[in-house]
C-alpha cells in the first residue's frame, strides 16, 4: 500500500501541496467568488420578489380602479334611472292633467246635454200634456157631448200620467 | 512493464512519483517535491476555479453554466441553513471549497485518461490528504466551539438530562466519540476512494489476463468482468459525489455542534 509505504518520503510534500491548492481554492474561490455568486442569486431573488410585489400592487390598483369605475357606473345608472322615473312621472302627471281637463270638459258637456235633454223632455211632456188635454177634450166632447174646460182636462191628464 | 509480464498491480495507481526531480524541492528541511499527486491537486484547483469563474457572469437571467455554479452554491447554502441555521451562512465558503475540491478530485481521478496514456491520480485516496482536510474541519469545530462558548464547550459531552451519577461514564464516551470524528472523516473518504479504484483495477486485470489466456477464459472471465466494470464505474461516480457530500455534511453537522452545543 503506497499510502503507508511511502508516507515518510511523501507526507511533507502531500501536506504542503494540499495546503497550497486547498488554500488557493478556499481564499480565491470560496472567499472571493462564492459570495459574489450568492449575491447574484440573492439579487435575483430580490428582483423577483420586488417584481412580484409590483405586479400584485398593480393588480390591486386595477381592482380598485375597476371598483371605482363600477361605483361610478352604478351611480350613473341610478341617475339615469332617476331621470327616467322623473320623466315618466312628469309624463304621467301631465297626461293625467290632460285627462282630467278632458274629463271636465266632457262632464260639463254632459251636464249641459243632460240639462238640454231634461228641458227638451219637459217641453215635450208639456206638449204631450197639452196635446193629450186637447185630445181628451175632443174625446169627451164627442163621446159624452160634454165640453170640458181646458184646465180640468189638463189636470185630469196630469193625474192619469202620474198614475201611469 | 515487460518485466512484470503484463500483470496489473492494483496498488500501483496510488504510487506517488516526483515529476520534476525530488532533491531540489526543500522547504525548511522538508521535502516538498512536485509529485503526480501535487499535479492533480493543481489540476483540480484549476478546473474548479475555471468552473466557478464561468459562473461569475452575474447575469440576471443565468445561462447554463452560471445556473450550474449557482445550483452548487445554493446546495451548500441550503445544507448549512438546514443543519446549522442562520449562523451557518458564514461557513459557506469553507464548506463549498471542501465539497467542490473533494468532488472534483474524486471525479477527475476517475477519468479514463489511461486510454490516451496519461495516469489520473486520485489524491483523495491518500490519508495524508484526507487527514489534513479532516484536521482542518476538526480545528474549525474546536476553534468555533471554544471561541463561542469557552469552557462551556465541554458541556457538549454531557447530553441534556443526563442523571448526575451517569456523568462520569457518559463524559468519556462522548469525549472519545468526539475525538474519533477527524479519524472517521479522513478514513471514510480515503477508504471509499481507494476501495473503488482497487476494485476497478482488479477487474481490469481480470479482463486483460482473461483475454490473454484464450477464448474460453475471455468469454467466461473477461467479458463478465468488463460488464461488471462498467457497472462499478457508474457506482464509483456515485460514490465520488456521495463521499464529497458526506464529508461536507458531517463537517457542517460538527460545526452545528460547535455553534449551538446541544
Amino acid at each position: 500500500m503506497p499510502q503507508i509505504a511511502q508516507i515518510m518520503e511523501t507526507y511533507s510534500s502531500q501536506i504542503f501541496w494540499l495546503l497550497v491548492t486547498f488554500g488557493f481554492v478556499f481564499f480565491v474561490v470560496g472567499r472571493g467568488m462564492v459570495p459574489r455568486v450568492m449575491e447574484t442569486v440573492a439579487q435575483r431573488d430580490d428582483q423577483i420578489a420586488s417584481d412580484l410585489a409590483a405586479a400584485e400592487a398593480a393588480g390591486n390598483q386595477a381592482d380598485e380602479e375597476e371598483e371605482a369605475w363600477r361605483k361610478r357606473e352604478n351611480e350613473n345608472r341610478a341617475d339615469a334611472q332617476a331621470v327616467i322615473a322623473k320623466a315618466k312621472a312628469d309624463a304621467a302627471a301631465s297626461s293625467e292633467k290632460k285627462l282630467a281637463a278632458a274629463q271636465k270638459r266632457l262632464d260639463t258637456k254632459l251636464a249641459k246635454a243632460e240639462v238640454e235633454i231634461a228641458e227638451a223632455r219637459t217641453a215635450a211632456l208639456t206638449e204631450v200634456e197639452s196635446v193629450a188635454a186637447e185630445a181628451a177634450q175632443d174625446i169627451v166632447k164627442q163621446l159624452a157631448g160634454v165640453s170640458v174646460t181646458a184646465a180640468s182636462a189638463k189636470s185630469a191628464v196630469k193625474k192619469a200620467m202620474t198614475n201611469a | 512493464m515487460a518485466a512484470e509480464e503484463g500483470k496489473v498491480d492494483p496498488m500501483h495507481q496510488f504510487h506517488i512519483e516526483p515529476l520534476l526531480g525530488s532533491n531540489a524541492w526543500e522547504l525548511a528541511g522538508f521535502n516538498i517535491a512536485f509529485t503526480n499527486s501535487a499535479m492533480w491537486m493543481v489540476i483540480t484547483t484549476i478546473v474548479l476555479t475555471v468552473f466557478v469563474v464561468g459562473g461569475m457572469k452575474r447575469e440576471l437571467v443565468p445561462g447554463r453554466w452560471q445556473m450550474m455554479v449557482e445550483t452548487f452554491t445554493g446546495f451548500i447554502d441550503d445544507m448549512l441553513e438546514a443543519n446549522v441555521g442562520k449562523a451557518g451562512r458564514k461557513y459557506v465558503p469553507y464548506i463549498f471549497s471542501l465539497f467542490m475540491f473533494i468532488l472534483f478530485a474524486n471525479l477527475l481521478g476517475l477519468l479514463p485518461l489511461g486510454i490516451v496514456g496519461l495516469h489520473p491520480f486520485t489524491f483523495t485516496s491518500h490519508f495524508t490528504v484526507t487527514g489534513v482536510l479532516a484536521i482542518i474541519s476538526f480545528s474549525i469545530v474546536l476553534i468555533v466551539g471554544f471561541w463561542k462558548h469557552g469552557i462551556k464547550f465541554f458541556s457538549l459531552f454531557v447530553p441534556h438530562g443526563t442523571p448526575l451519577p451517569m456523568i462520569p461514564i457518559i463524559f468519556p464516551i462522548e469525549l472519545i466519540s468526539f475525538l474519533v470524528r477527524p479519524f472517521s472523516l479522513a478514513l471514510r473518504l480515503f477508504v471509499a476512494m481507494m476501495a473503488g479504484h482497487v476494485l476497478l483495477k482488479v477487474l481490469s486485470s481480470f479482463v486483460i489476463d482473461g483475454t490473454n489466456a484464450g477464448p474460453e477464459f475471455a468469454a467466461l472471465v473477461a467479458v463478465p468482468s468488463f460488464i461488471l466494470m462498467i457497472g462499478i464505474s457508474a457506482l464509483e461516480i456515485l460514490v465520488a459525489g456521495i463521499q464529497a457530500y458526506v464529508f461536507a455534511l458531517l463537517t457542517s453537522l460538527y460545526i452545528n455542534d460547535a455553534e449551538h452545543l446541544h
